[in-house]
């Protein structure tokens, strides 16, 4: 059963940060002080839509790690479409509409068609959900997500046996999306998942982060969280899901197929090329800490890969 | 009184970047808002190593711009030429000692086990002698020796230009238009050095000729 918290944000904050921790952020807000940030917080917090989030066992409470700053989630992104340097996004998202919206449903489903953010998403059965999350770069965020698991939504499209993955994509307009043009990736952006992961409960369609519908810069008005795997996995204002029988070919296995490999599961133990897995920096923090086995969540996850040599399969 | 009063100017321009650096810096460490990113040290990181680059090019264009425009500026080439090294090390300490913190286990497996750091290191390494015999009474005393060994610069930035390829994720633009700038600078190296050649045995040539003549 789902209990409603009114104000379920100051309650689950308190409950990863301790007192100290607490003060420490303050005076991260302060340092992290991205110059365009305290210009850029404004419009965005008069965008944003509060979003009301039930408690549920994969809130990720039990993370006992400290947020991290609003200001760095806003302003420190990999958006590719809105150009290659972090701070791009944040500069140039706002040309992104993302009312009105629409997904299309296509391939091994029951329920084909083309649908609206909240024809997909019950806003009032949204659940909050602190994760973990590591970049293929080697830093990482503690972000507080509100969503629903992408398995409520796959349940809805009614996908048939042939269904073995489910299919990404991202917009492609070169209209809202200036960065396009520079070809950097064959466009649109591809993701992808097995079933069983998209199933999994863990796996997040998120529409808000702190409370807030997400910021255009964070993949507006909806966007993929897998926690146990690296960040690109997590394609950003999605406009199509597909099932299918074959294992999609994602954007980044395109782009570097020895480097990017369609599992992309958090793994200290296998190393990216040209830089090692085994440590990370938690953004915010000074120094590196080690990364975990899939990102923390083993317990629940490693199961999926169950004999397979995450070695061969990364 | 200063006899040149440029040399300051220069340097100051040369320095600029990494006083911006330490200043941003400065306010990264007392948590007043700066222009590091979130991730402050990997923007070092990308900021060293993009000011090394651009140093290392811009000390191989002091000789063809002299030579073309006649500009009267080789005689701050070494300034420049160490100016690439000054930024490099602060490129190679920020990744020792913020980005790694003397974790010696991983910069070694870095070092030795990824090409794209292999590159940078042996990059880093052959700007050391270069920076070392940069002193007048060395350039003094190896002479001719001395020429042979700096156009290692040509080397180490080709090193430079591809560590920096290989490190990017998507994005080549940037290495790409520092490999074709390098290309240009390399080119006229050769078309400069033939030509001189061809004069020179020319010149042999009729000297030859000469002494044909007096001999018969």
């Amino acid at each position: 059963m789902l209990i409603k918290i009114k104000n379920p944000w100051e309650l689950s904050e308190n409950d990863v940060t301790s007192v100290g921790n607490y003060k420490t952020r303050r005076d991260f807000i302060k340092a992290a002080g991205i110059v365009t940030a305290a210009g850029m917080m404004a419009p965005y917090g008069a965008l944003a839509r509060t979003l009301t989030a039930a408690a549920n066992p994969y809130d990720g409470r039990d993370i006992k790690e400290e947020l991290t700053d609003k200001r760095a989630i806003l302003g420190y992104n990999n958006y590719y479409e809105f150009g290659m340097d972090k701070s791009d996004p944040s500069d140039n998202a706002h040309s992104l509409i993302t009312d009105p919206w629409s997904i299309t449903v296509d391939g091994h489903c029951e329920k084909p068609g083309t649908y609206g953010v909240e024809d997909l998403i019950d806003f009032n059965a949204l659940e909050e959900r602190i994760y973990r999350m590591r970049c293929v770069e080697a830093w990482s965020m503690v972000i507080p997500w509100v969503g629903v698991s992408l398995s409520e939504i796959i349940k809805k499209l009614e996908p048939t046996s042939k269904a073995k993955y489910v299919y990404f994509e991202t917009l492609e307009d070169e209209a809202q999306m200036p960065a396009l043009l520079r070809g950097v990736i064959k466009w649109p952006y591809k993701e992808g998942l097995r079933m069983d992961e998209a199933m999994h409960p863990l796996t997040l369609m998120a529409v808000g982060i702190y409370g807030e519908t997400l910021a255009n810069q964070n993949g507006a008005p909806l966007r993929l969280v897998v926690p146990w795997k690296y960040g690109f996995k997590g394609v950003k204002s999605i406009v199509k899901i597909s099932f299918w029988e074959d294992e999609p070919n994602t954007s980044w296995m395109r782009l570097a197929p020895h480097e990017y490999g369609f599992y992309a599961n958090v793994n200290p133990e296998v190393s990216h090329p040209r830089w090692s897995q085994a440590k990370e920096r938690r953004i915010g923090d000074f120094s590196r800490r080690p990364t975990l086995k899939f990102n923390g969540y083993g317990e629940e996850v490693a199961s999926l890969y169950a004999g397979m040599d995450l070695r061969k399969n990364y | 009184m200063i006899k040149d009063f440029k040399r300051p100017i220069l340097h100051l321009i040369c320095l600029a970047p990494s006083l911006w650096l330490f200043h941003q810096m400065w306010l990264w460490y007392n948590f007043a808002p700066h222009s590091l990113t979130a991730n402050p040290i990997e923007y070092i990181t990308d900021f060293t190593g993009d000011w090394t680059v651009r140093f290392l090019l811009i000390s191989l264009s002091v000789t063809p711009l002299a030579k073309i425009f006649k500009f009267k500026i080789l005689k701050y080439r070494r300034a420049i030429g160490l100016y690439a090294f000054y930024y490099a090390s602060l490129h190679f300490l920020n990744y020792t000692v913020l980005d790694y913190f003397f974790d010696w286990t991983l910069i070694l497996e870095d070092i030795f086990k990824r090409p794209a750091l292999t590159f940078g290191m042996i990059g880093f390494t052959l700007l050391i002698p270069l920076a070392i015999t940069s002193t007048k009474s060395i350039i003094k005393k190896m002479g001719k020796n001395w020429i042979k060994l700096h156009r290692l610069v040509y080397v180490l930035t080709i090193f430079a230009i591809v560590h920096n390829y290989m490190m990017v994720k998507a994005d080549v633009l940037i290495p790409i238009i520092h490999a074709s700038i390098l290309t240009v600078l390399l080119g006229y190296r050769v078309f400069s050095y033939k030509s001189k050649k061809s004069k020179r045995s020319n010149k042999q040539l009729s000297g030859d000729r000469k002494h044909e003549a007096i001999v018969s």
